[in-house]
């Protein structure tokens, strides 16, 4: 088979040739490019020739420090507190924009905690890539067991038959032939926070004890309002892989479970799960590159916003690239990201492995 | 303890009856043979007996109990598919200790009883394997093994040999044989295979159309078939039909002839033909033999097709004054296409039914 294709077939070779071309030039080129770009200084247009500048662009991304504050003191060695009895610190930017310490150069304030009476500053290079990455890594660990379990959840109910059961089917699948700008355009309106569906359902149901929440609007909720339209908008799509995965277990296999006399609860665990097992590893990894990928939403929805609190990488990739035509940083944001699904990809298929 | 009563029951798909009144008691210990042609309601009479399928009308009692509305488990019955549905996740020690897992016994009672088990089957040896490292008739003996770690009072099979190779399927059919004398527990045993439905039963059902046609011992429905349809369906090759006129009736028998057969009498054996002008003569064709000329009754034909089996010659007979016939000659005996051949029966044993 193989070897035939390899050979003098030449019409097949024509056929193929479209396909080739096309996934060559859409995704195998640029695939490296981004590896070749990342280790440049290329800018969208610009006049200055393009240098190559080694991983200084991952440097940028990813560089990161833990600054020990120590609180002030006066001259006899007393510590300085305010009117409040609060420490006061010396400001960060005396640290990084100093000559003394030029290895935290260009670095800015993450986060702090407090270590006894000093505070530990987490500083980073690029806080707001640093930002996109945690809230992308959170949205995927949220996104994954629980889009994956509801879709489980939905997949049992419908794989029965009941009267009326197509009606349900089409029910949870139509939000996924929906486009996702339209579906992310559409939540901004539940979402408003003067006058949306969420706030009037949610304070009628609690006879207007309900505070209405500007969900979006609020770094508090921003997040989490994306997750869960996300979660709702693709269930649909999960659920009939799941469907797909239920269907190829026999159904004599149940008929002995019940003449065994398993419960409802005993079948599921003993014949239908192991049934899924293949289907269980694709539906997670389909999820986990999925949620990866984040942008529409992002983009319609919020901007990234509020403060920063719905960056992910592939919105800071894109605005990056074009937004600042700053193609050699998006470019490292890609690479970054690929290795980020690469290496969960391959613990998943690790973890989920055949034991025999 | 554990007989088997069925009471008029009915099964409808919709508005499709496919199990007509069936009437039948089987008696505790005893190994009864669903047999009929396909489509006529073998499988579903016993997915009923096993509460897999809904009884429609009628009433089913296993021990003296009324058992319609109880669940599969709680019917005292333990069953082997044709397709085995042994569970492929788990290994043979799991599959058969299964119903016992589910119950919550203890664990060296679990190991003792699929140990046991194991020694009734002879398959200690594949205890740790996994069903997809077993052959057909290993498989099948799993589902056999996890049924009797259930300690059934009756078991049933839906055409259990089926999947395997002849020479397997009487090893196994033996087996079966075995372990009902071993057991000496009720079964239920649907299948296709005559030699199975002869050998094992100590009584057959024989079903057409979910209308049972004659309950009897092997040889009852052998010797004596109630009907013409019983009459051609057991015994291979299956009964010569032909049509014929009465020409006498007197008390020590009934007088016959058609075109292709000169007037022969059949004794009449206690069985009353008073109201019959027309009808069929049934002749196995095991009780046809060559014959001298000039033999009463002595059917004349060319030999058109020889199967040559070692033990048996089957001949088809064009006969010379049209229809064909199939005789079975007891012994290797080569025949030449196209030449002349003139058989002979023994009266007494060929059966004559009401023409349908
Ligand atoms: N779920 C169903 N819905 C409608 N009709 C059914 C259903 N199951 C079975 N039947 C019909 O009931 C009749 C009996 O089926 P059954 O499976 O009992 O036949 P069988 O005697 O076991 O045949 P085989 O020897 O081929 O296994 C068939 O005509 C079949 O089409
Ligand atoms: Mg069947």
């Amino acid at each position: 088979m193989g070897s035939k294709l390899t050979q003098s077939n030449r019409a097949g070779w024509a056929f193929a040739l479209p396909g080739f071309g096309l996934i060559a030039l859409f995704i195998i080129v640029p695939f490296f490019f981004a590896f070749a770009l990342s280790l440049t200084d290329q800018r969208l247009i610009s006049p200055n020739p393009t240098q190559y500048v080694g991983l200084e662009n991952y440097r940028n991304l990813l560089g990161l420090a833990v600054v020990t504050l120590e609180p002030e003191r006066d001259e006899s060695g007393e510590i300085v507190r305010d009117e409040d009895g609060a420490l006061q610190y010396p400001r960060v930017r005396s640290i990084t924009r100093s000559d003394e310490y030029s290895q935290y150069a260009g670095m800015r304030e993450w986060f702090r905690w407090q270590s006894g009476d000093n505070a530990r500053v987490v500083v980073a290079s690029d806080v707001i890539f640093m930002k996109a990455l945690v809230n992308t890594l959170t949205f995927v660990i949220v996104v994954a067991p629980v889009q994956g379990g509801l879709a489980l959840v939905l997949a049992l109910l419908i794989n029965q038959r009941l009267r009326g059961i197509n009606v349900f089917r089409t029910v949870f699948f139509m939000p996924v032939v929906v486009s996702i700008v339209v579906v992310s355009l559409l939540w901004r309106f539940i979402y408003d926070g003067n006058d949306g569906l969420l706030n009037n359902l949610l304070s009628g149901l609690t006879f207007g004890l309900f505070e209405p929440v500007d969900w979006l609007g609020n770094t508090d909720t921003a997040l989490g309002s994306i997750i869960a339209m996300s979660i709702w908008q693709a269930v649909g799509f999960h659920m009939v892989i799941w469907l797909a995965g239920l269907q190829t277990i026999s159904p004599t296999l149940y008929e002995a479970a019940a003449i065994e006399g398993a419960s409802k609860w005993q079948t599921f665990r003993y014949v239908t799960w192991p049934g899924l097992r293949n289907t269980a590893v694709l539906v997670l990894i389909v999820i986990t590159m999925q949620s990866f990928a984040l942008f529409a939403q992002i983009d319609v929805m919020t901007n990234g916003g509020p403060l920063d609190s719905t960056q992910t990488l592939v919105f800071q990739a894109v605005e990056r690239g074009y937004g600042k035509q700053d193609i050699s940083g998006g470019s490292t944001i890609s690479v970054i990201l690929f290795l980020l699904v690469l290496t969960i990809s391959l613990i998943q298929r690790y973890l989920t492995r055949e034991r025999t | 303890m554990a007989d088997v009563s069925l009471k008029e029951v009915r099964k409808s798909y919709g508005k499709v009856e496919v199990i007509k009144g069936v009437d039948l008691d089987i008696k505790d210990g005893e190994f009864v043979v669903f047999v009929g042609p396909s489509g006529c309601g073998k499988s579903t009479l016993l997915r009923m007996i096993a509460g897999l399928e809904d009884i429609t009308s009628g009433t089913l009692e296993i021990g003296g109990r009324i058992v319609n509305e109880v669940q599969p488990k709680d019917r005292g019955i333990a069953m082997v598919f044709q397709s085995y549905a042994i569970f492929p996740h788990m290994s043979v020690r799991e599959n058969v200790g299964f119903g016992l897992t589910i119950a919550g016994v203890a664990k060296e009672e679990k190991e003792k009883k699929v140990m046991e088990a194991a020694r009734i089957l002879q398959m200690e040896h594949l205890l740790d394997r996994r069903p997809s490292q077993l052959s057909g008739g290993q498989r099948q003996r799993v589902a056999i093994g996890r049924a009797i770690v259930r300690d059934p009072a009756v078991f049933l099979f839906d055409e259990p040999l089926s999947n395997l190779d002849a020479a397997l399927r009487m090893d196994m059919r033996m087996e079966i044989g075995k372990l009902h004398k071993q057991l000496d527990a009720t079964m239920v045993y649907v299948t296709h295979d005559q030699v199975e439905a002869m050998t094992l039963a100590d009584k057959i059902v024989v079903l057409r159309d979910g209308v049972v046609q004659q309950i009897g011992a092997p040889m009852e429905l052998y010797h004596n078939p109630a009907n013409l349809f019983v009459a051609g369906f057991i015994g291979s090759p299956s009964m010569n039909f032909m049509d014929v006129e009465v020409v006498e009736r007197s008390a020590e028998g009934i007088t016959v002839k058609a075109p292709a057969l000169d007037p022969v009498t059949l004794p009449a054996a206690g069985r009353d033909y008073a109201s019959m002008a027309k009808g069929k003569l049934g002749i196995r064709p095991q009780y046809l033999s060559v014959s001298k000329n000039g033999t009463a009754g002595a059917l004349h034909g060319t030999v058109a097709l020889v199967e040559r089996l070692g033990t048996e010659t089957v001949v088809n007979v064009e006969l010379t004054r049209g229809g064909r016939i199939v005789a079975a000659l007891s012994e290797d005996r080569p025949l030449d296409l196209g030449s002349q051949i003139a058989l002979g029966f023994d009266p007494a044993r060929a059966h004559l039914f009401e023409a349908a």
